[in-house]
């Protein structure tokens, strides 16, 4: 799987760790996370807020906030590690190779800079293109991106723009350098569900014409399913199950995902009541013992409080981190039949 | 443990068709920016965020208002509870039309729960002290019986005895709506708004603050007001969905003749654009095109028609009213849920086919 085709590259996050120094601790933000990302794939991470969905992605960029670093593990970008790549080496690789979509345009934007400045920088940096070529491809960016009437709004501060069009010119940004790997923080979170509908298609769209692998960090199970192929589930800093999406979000084989799913109302099919995960997501600072789902599980046993699970085939491309994942698929059932 | 039913029975609570709130020619707007910047813009300095809004809440009923942000929704809630003032039209609570300046029992009788229990919660009161303050306030209880109410109110929204004493900043997110629940609770409401309760907590904590408003509107006959942005929360939860776009009411319905047949092309447009777990988006073309307009430069004619795939000369020309099937105007209602659309085409023809809007 992780053959690259030609200039297609592909990502690769191997054993990732990543520790934040707080005052009551070190917390472990993103313990053993291995991310598969092949060319022109599209990977969703779902998980709660504090799962180190965001961690992993800005580890993956070397942007993590100055009082986190990464401890162990490897980002393989074509066989090169960026984990232990200096900021300058690093400024070689963002851009023109991975590129990054955060949840907030309006803060990830300069506001004092015109948004059509903003997209011709990167090719005037990395691309070596001189002002009058990157501004030209910077038109053409917006007309790509869906920016009407692009020669008028490039000398518009992104104030003047909505959150959609803002949404729109960060993509725009992401995409000047035409990078193998995008990756996605949220990036449709702040939105109205009928720009997020134009965003998530625009999105596809862009990444299946230029052959773009994307990483996808949400927390909504159903926007992941429209964007990706495949998708990992991330509960206290370590993934949980992984597969394609149509297979764990049909048949979640962690009580976790299935947790995930029945919490969520369904729009085609109202319930009468919503089943909730108990409790809340743990301390990374001093995480349970064993699995660390274990204390809100339904079907938590004796030896899920002792060992620790790791992510185990089951076949078809699918990996559980549960030691009785079985049983979940039995609930599954259970619940289907009640329906 | 206190006998009295949490939910005090109004004045005129015999069923005699009078809605419980009932709001005519509801209209809310800002003066914003200066008037200098207004001319060089050819825009307007008043924001109309609520336009002429009527609305009926019916006892016991549960009622969402939904719509993209800007479209005048919270503006709307907030003037429902008395906590903006109207700058036009009537609210009548059980027929009685409420002054601007609206009397303790009055504001008693609606209660608002916020979108973001971080911020809506005083950092510096214990639990127990939040609700205390509001029970002295209003005297809802005799003091004695104060702390034997609020445990009562907790035990309610499903927290336990130590929540007096305990800071909001000691809670989850999930736990502060609900001391941010029994805080509206308190004072026995008979309408309680909430205003995208569960937008700021985690997809595994809004199941259950989901649940909790469900048990509660059972429990205590309490009537609803949930603003959402989320259809599927709306359709889990409401009777009723009122549409709004641009500070219009666009589209009311029983929850689900909305979801099966959407009369106006906004709504059929914006069921469409919700992510399905199950199937994936086909093709490029948006379920609605654009952004919304600027709520300083209104449309003429029809508000939505600069993003309507079926929008044409009429659209331009007349601001359709709000009808409903048998055309007759809304306020009229004979207390009957009827299915109301603002579209020129919304019952001439039979409803447009919407990808992905049906089940």
């Amino acid at each position: 799987m992780t053959t690259a085709g030609e200039n297609r590259s592909s990502l690769e996050v191997i054993d990732l760790h990543v520790e934040i120094a707080s005052r009551r601790g070190i917390v472990r933000a993103v313990d053993g996370v291995f991310l598969d990302v092949p060319a022109g794939q599209a990977v969703g991470v779902v998980g709660e807020s504090g799962s180190g969905k965001s961690m992993t992605l800005r580890a993956i960029l070397g942007v993590l906030p100055p009082e986190a670093k990464i401890t162990a593990g490897q980002v393989l970008l074509d066989g090169q590690d960026l984990a232990h790549l200096s900021n300058t080496q690093l400024n070689r690789v963002r851009g023109p190779k991975i590129a990054m979509i955060f949840q907030e345009p309006m803060s990830a934007l300069n506001p004092v800079m015109r948004v059509g400045a903003q997209i011709a920088e990167g090719p005037q940096v990395h691309l070596g293109m001189n002002r009058a070529k990157a501004g030209e491809r910077a038109l053409e960016l917006m007309r790509r991106v869906g920016i009407p009437d692009p020669e008028r709004r490039y000398r518009a501060y992104p104030h003047e723009f909505s959150g959609g069009m803002r949404q729109r010119v960060m993509i725009a940004i992401a995409l000047s350098c035409e990078p193998s790997v995008l990756l996605c923080d949220e990036p449709t979170t702040a939105l109205d569900v009928t720009i997020q509908d134009q965003i998530l298609r625009l999105l596809t769209r862009l990444c299946r014409e230029s052959g773009t692998s994307l990483v996808f960090v949400t927390h909504d199970l159903p926007v992941v399913a429209q964007v990706c192929d495949e998708l990992a589930v991330m509960y206290a800093g370590q993934i949980v199950e992984q597969g394609t999406v149509r297979e764990v979000l049909t048949r979640p084989s962690h009580p976790y995902t299935l947790g995930l799913v029945r919490s969520a109302p369904d729009v085609d099919h109202p319930r009468s009541s919503l089943v909730a995960i108990p409790g809340s997501p743990p301390s990374l600072i001093s995480p349970p013992t064993g699995c660390r789902f274990h204390p809100r599980c339904s079907i938590a046993e004796e030896d899920c409080v002792t060992t620790m699970p790791t992510l185990n085939p089951i076949g078809a491309g699918r990996a559980t981190a549960c030691l009785h994942y079985e049983r979940c698929l039995e609930a599954l059932d259970a619940q289907g039949a009640d329906r | 443990m206190s006998t009295q039913p949490l939910v005090a029975a109004g004045p005129g609570t015999q069923d005699d068709g009078t809605p419980l709130l009932e709001a005519t020619g509801l209209s809310v707007s800002f003066s914003v920016g200066s008037a200098l910047s207004a001319r060089l813009r050819h825009e307007s300095r008043v924001l109309h965020a609520v336009d002429g809004v009527d609305l009926r809440i019916e006892r016991g009923e549960a009622v969402a208002l939904v719509g993209e942000s800007g479209s005048g929704k919270s503006t709307l809630a907030r003037a429902l509870t008395g906590l903006l003032k109207p700058d036009q039209g009537q609210i009548r609570l059980d027929g009685k039309v409420l002054p601007a300046r609206r009397s303790r029992a009055d504001q008693r009788r609606v209660q608002i729960v916020f979108q973001d229990p971080y911020s809506s919660l005083n950092p510096r009161l214990t639990v127990g002290g939040t609700l205390h303050e509001l029970l002295r306030v209003h005297h809802v209880v005799p003091r004695a019986e104060i702390p034997a109410y609020t445990r009562e109110l907790l035990g309610l929204v499903g927290l336990g005895e130590e929540a007096v004493h305990a800071y909001p900043r000691q809670f989850s997110g999930g736990q502060r709506q609900r001391v941010a629940i029994a805080r509206a609770l308190a004072l026995r409401p008979e309408l309680l708004v909430a205003d995208e309760p569960v937008s700021a907590l985690d997809v595994s904590v809004q199941a259950t603050i989901l649940n909790l408003l469900q048990d509660l509107r059972a429990q205590l006959g309490l009537t609803l007001l949930l603003i959402s942005h989320n259809l599927a929360v709306v359709r889990h939860l409401c009777d009723r969905v009122a549409v709004m776009y641009l500070g219009r009411i666009i589209e009311v319905a029983p929850t689900e003749e909305l979801f099966a047949a959407p009369r106006h092309p906004y709504t059929q447009g914006l069921l469409a654009a919700i992510p399905r777990m199950t199937f994936a988006p086909e093709g490029d073309v948006p379920a609605v095109r654009g952004d919304p307009p600027s709520p300083l430069r209104i449309p003429a004619g029809c508000r939505f028609r600069t993003r309507c795939p079926i929008a044409e000369q009429i659209c331009a020309e007349q601001d359709p009213a709000l009808l409903s099937l048998a055309g007759t105007p809304a306020h009229s209602a004979d207390g009957a849920p009827a299915h109301w659309a603002a579209c020129h085409f919304a019952f001439a023809d039979p409803p447009q086919p919407c990808e992905g809007a049906t089940p």
